[in-house]
């Protein structure tokens, strides 16, 4: 007699993802599992546990795009298969990163001819492509150095101290020397003054910053380039200047356009910007454009030949995908420079809006400026009770993630919470975060400062010691405090 | 009188191909360096940029390439998904942060490094295996510098020791970090490292010697524990502690799987690095590479930057900042999808499928076959007899099919070998295979009808020379332009 089975293996393949095995037991986290788990299932579980990330469009702490237009996406998904850098196979991809190039440098008035090529190229960020403008500047300035006869171990870089982390990681990788022009309370960007000062024989190029990351001020770069422009004359050094515009690159041409910052400056000799930041597309695209041939030596240069056709490259990344050189393509046509010019004014407006809102609270100093990239960077008036990363962690709770900072030296004794304004920041958000903020200053008025409870455990804790005089407590805990804020470290580290 | 104009206000009527965009200043060649003045329709923008595209090489045929070409719906889902996750925000996406560090745990324990059972492995998520290298020569430079200073020896002349095959980011590392690159050729019929002989090259400058697991030319792996073995005798000899990294970008994904026998990886004492692509074999899209290292003290801490976003510590050494999520998500997906099991049935599958292709190859009796049978599934193939045509024109006119099969020479000191290379990818199938030799044999005869475009050469030789020259003399003319147009062929692509 055959007993009769049930056949429970065989339903695998129909149960439910939620009803299946896999969602009960736990998946291999430190080494690959040993069989395949249905694609399903393997789908389910990680789109679950991502819906713990923070929401990227509530993510007011960047400046990289978070949303796109759907036949851009499109675009972006039937490229995802093709590798960049198969020039060969893929020209129409090469060649629509050529038009990029020409296109961002033109936009920056880069002195070429009608039909001369541009010469830049395409990099994954604006990271990359300042390692690529700096090792230019370090070979043209070795090359010189040694064509004179002189020295060139040393090479050092001149920099506000409120650069972005890469110029650090820049400095330290291709052993060049940082110096830092030091901020000062009240002012957070570079001094051109004290900048040109800081130059010296082995300086091989000073780093002006075009939309700061931590107030996004525009340098002065004109002052910088004129001021620069008589050192040279005096000196013979020809110290060349690099912008880093990140984030300015794109907006400054559209609602500054008088604004003199560019390849319009003669010591201006390369200029990096992020596609992926006010260039509209997602996180993956930075683009740097040199002046002339003559500033990109060719000894850095890589040929490649496929099949007989000549490309030259000179990135750090090889294979990337082609997804967002085609997206950076699809904005610079679809918008056009009306269409750019109206997405920054629109997020200048919103700007506003909420700078006002913030400033009705009358609680607030706002530290950033009018002119700039498009954000508010804004500080406590009064910080004896409650500080701005308290404020940052409660907003967190309505889904906005805004986060707050130290200014680095000599300022870090100012905190600021920063809330960057993107494409899809909406003047109904921007209106429902001033709704929020006011919320959070209400609740906090209400809760015992976090300063004060140390005080009463300090009161508590006396054993049997003479009681302190109130003053002295006090200042205690400012030096906590403040010993507290410093000892974080680099906190603008994002871009 | 107000004349009535509808052709502005009929415009978004009209279907993408009727209206004025197709034919618009702003798309036209002569203007493609400007941007335009004004915006125009997404439809439009889209339509425009897709059927340009439609020219790009279909890259499912492009068979030079080792970078995968398909993944499963399910994962493009999630690749979508993510396409607006800046990667770098680790605070804001922790939990895309923490499927990076499981995947190079992954990683690392596949490779056997020596990581305890609640210790994390040392290692980084890159844009690919470029990055990964030059990560990884960064931390052999500044370990030999630290080792100089320490010794109180000079630390001007770091140099590398690698084969001749390498691809060309070693050479990009060599050049942008002021690191003497010193090459073993190869030699007709050895086309990797040379394990002898890269020992031999070692000297006290040494940061590292590179050893590469699936050589770009061949497919090969070349022969670590030789190396290894070697590299330990010298050491002890001469007390300079040169240590190994792995390339194993293409490999990393297929020794552990097919061959899990070969000791390549951190089983060998002095391996201190490797790098893979996860874009290659590890069966994700063009975007992601690993770096892993064996221990806490390969990576020296000078090189980490501690970014504190709201008081969380997280380490950081990538020469990349911003970049998309999608790939590691990827990544993560597909380790957990196929697991050990199911990237060992599509490696088997590979193979394959890859010597399914090499049989159908040798039966047509033209070709020498170079890649071997343990390594990258690939075949290299060269013509035995390249008098008449070469391996370019075979390339050339598999080309009309769709087929996009490069033709590469061999380095130095090799140069007058020329190779046809097809890469075998997840997503190329048996019934494909069995499609390309097909073509392959209709190709042979087409060109076997064909003048010798070296013949025509001597011709046109002869009549521009003015003076009759001889047949002798027209001989030693073609060789000399063969020589040179071979020369100029570089073989970069990984």
């Amino acid at each position: 007699m055959v007993l009769t089975r049930t056949a429970t293996e065989s339903s695998e393949n129909v149960c439910s993802t939620f009803g299946s095995r896999y969602v009960r037991t736990t998946l291999p986290k430190y080494e690959i599992g040993e069989s395949s788990i249905p694609k399903e299932a393997a789908y389910q579980i990680i789109k679950d546990e991502l819906m713990l990330d923070g929401n990227p469009r509530l993510n007011l702490a960047s400046f990289v795009t978070t949303w796109m237009e759907p036949e851009c996406d499109k675009l972006i998904m039937d490229s995802i298969n093709k590798n960049y850098v198969d020039m060969d196979e893929y020209p129409v991809t090469t060649e629509l990163q050529n038009r990029c190039v020409n296109m961002i440098a033109r936009l920056f008035n880069a002195p070429l001819g009608e039909t001369e090529t541009a010469v830049g190229v395409g990099t994954v960020g604006s990271s990359e492509a300042i390692m690529l403008a700096g090792l230019a500047f370090k070979r043209n300035w070795q090359n010189k150095r040694k064509a004179e006869g002189k020295p060139y171990d040393k090479p050092n870089i001149v920099t506000g101290a409120n650069v972005q982390v890469c110029w650090e990681k820049f400095a330290r990788y291709f052993e060049v020397e940082l110096k830092e022009v030091k901020l000062s309370e009240g002012y957070y960007v570079m001094d051109p003054d004290k900048a040109a000062e800081m130059v010296d024989e082995n300086t091989i190029c000073v780093a002006a910053i075009l939309g700061s990351t931590l107030n996004g001020e525009f340098e002065d770069v004109k002052r910088l380039n004129d001021l620069l422009v008589k050192k040279n004359a005096e000196t013979g050094w020809n110290t060349p200047i690099h912008v880093d515009a990140a984030s300015g690159g794109f907006i400054a041409p559209f609602i500054y356009p008088e604004l003199e910052w560019d390849f319009r400056l003669p010591l201006v000799k390369s200029i990096n910007v992020s596609g992926h930041k006010y260039g509209l597309v997602y996180a993956g695209i930075g683009w740097v454009v040199w002046r002339a041939q003559a500033d990109l030596p060719d000894e850095l240069i890589f040929h490649i030949n496929y099949l007989g056709a000549d490309q030259p490259t000179f990135t750090l990344n090889f294979s990337k995908g082609s997804s967002q050189i085609i997206a950076q393509y699809y904005q610079l046509i679809r918008l056009g420079f009306e269409g750019y010019k109206n997405v920054m004014e629109n997020c200048r407006e919103n700007m506003v809006v909420l700078k006002e809102g913030l400033e009705k609270t009358e609680r607030f100093n706002i530290v950033s400026k009018d002119e700039g990239v498009p954000l508010v960077a804004f500080s406590l008036k009064d910080h004896s009770f409650h500080n701005e990363f308290e404020i940052s962690e409660m907003l967190r709770r309505f889904g906005w993630i805004v986060p707050a900072y130290t200014m680095p030296a000599d300022a870090q004794h100012i905190t600021v919470l920063r809330v960057v304004i993107r494409e899809d920041f909406s003047r109904t958000l921007a209106e429902r975060l001033v709704a929020d903020i006011v919320k959070v200053l209400h609740e906090l008025d209400t809760l015992p400062s976090k300063i004060s409870r140390k005080m009463g455990t300090e009161g508590l804790l006396g054993d049997g010691k003479a009681k302190k005089v109130e003053r002295e407590i006090l200042m205690e805990v400012i030096v906590g405090w403040r010993k507290f804020v410093t000892d974080r470290k680099k906190m603008n580290g994002v871009c | 009188m107000v004349l009535a104009t509808n052709s502005d206000s009929e415009e978004h009527l009209h279907s993408t191909f009727a209206s004025r965009y197709v034919r618009a200043l702003c798309i036209r060649f002569e203007n493609r360096f400007k941007m335009p003045d004004n915006s125009m329709p997404k439809d439009a923008a889209y339509q425009v940029i897709n059927d340009e595209l439609m020219l790009d090489g279909n890259p499912r045929l492009n068979l030079a390439s080792f970078v995968t070409t398909w993944m499963e719906p399910e994962c493009d889902k999630l690749i979508m998904d993510s396409v607006n996750k800046n990667y770098v925000d680790m605070d804001e996406y922790p939990v895309t942060t923490e499927l990076q560090n499981r995947c190079v745990n992954m990683i690392a324990n596949l490779f056997h490094a020596p990581v305890g059972e609640d210790e994390a492995a040392i290692g980084c998520g890159t844009v690919g295996s470029s990055e990964a290298i030059m990560l990884a020569g960064l931390a052999f430079k500044r370990k030999w510098q630290q080792r100089r200073r320490a010794q109180g020896l000079s630390t001007d002349k770091p140099n590398i020791v690698t084969g001749a095959n390498v691809q060309v980011c070693w050479e990009k590392f060599a050049r942008y970090f002021e690191v003497e690159l010193k090459e073993v050729k190869l030699s007709e019929d050895y086309y990797v490292m040379d394990p002898a002989k890269a020992v031999g090259m070692v000297d006290e400058n040494t940061i590292c010697v590179a050893a590469i697991l699936g050589s770009t030319l061949t497919g090969e792996f070349e022969d670590v524990k030789l190396l290894n073995d070697l590299l330990a005798q010298k050491n002890a000899e001469t007390g300079w502690e040169t240590p190994i990294h792995v390339d194993a970008a293409s490999g990393g994904f297929i020794a552990p799987f097919l061959y899990p026998d070969l000791e390549w990886d951190f089983r060998l004492p002095w391996v201190k690095s490797i790098n893979v692509s996860g874009h290659k074999y590890g069966l994700v899209y063009a975007g992601v590479g690993w770096i892993v290292w064996r221990t806490k003290e390969d990576l020296p801490e000078e090189l980490v930057f501690h970014i504190n976003y709201l008081g969380a510590d997280q380490p950081t050494f990538t020469l990349n900042f911003s970049k998309g999520s999608s790939q590691i998500i990827a990544q993560y997906y597909q380790f957990i999808r196929l697991g050990f099991e199911g990237y060992k049935n599509i490696m088997e599958n590979c193979m394959d499928n890859a010597r399914r292709l090499r049989e159908g190859i040798e039966m047509t009796g033209k070709f020498n076959i170079l890649s071997k049978d343990i390594g990258v599934p690939l075949v290299a193939f060269c013509l035995k007899d390249s008098s008449k045509h070469t391996v370019f024109e075979i390339a050339e006119h598999l080309r009309k099919f769709g087929w996009i099969i490069p033709a590469y020479t061999m380095p130095a000191d090799a140069q007058h070998i020329a190779v046809l290379r097809v890469v075998i990818r997840e997503d190329f199938s048996r019934g494909l295979a069995d499609r390309l030799i097909t073509h392959i044999i209709q190709v042979l005869k087409e060109i076997d009808g064909l003048p010798s475009r070296i013949a025509h050469i001597a011709a046109a030789a002869s009549v521009s020379g003015g003076e009759a020259k001889t047949a002798k003399m027209s001989l030693e003319d073609i060789t000399k332009y063969w020589k040179r147009l071979v020369e100029h062929k570089r073989n970069i692509v990984c």
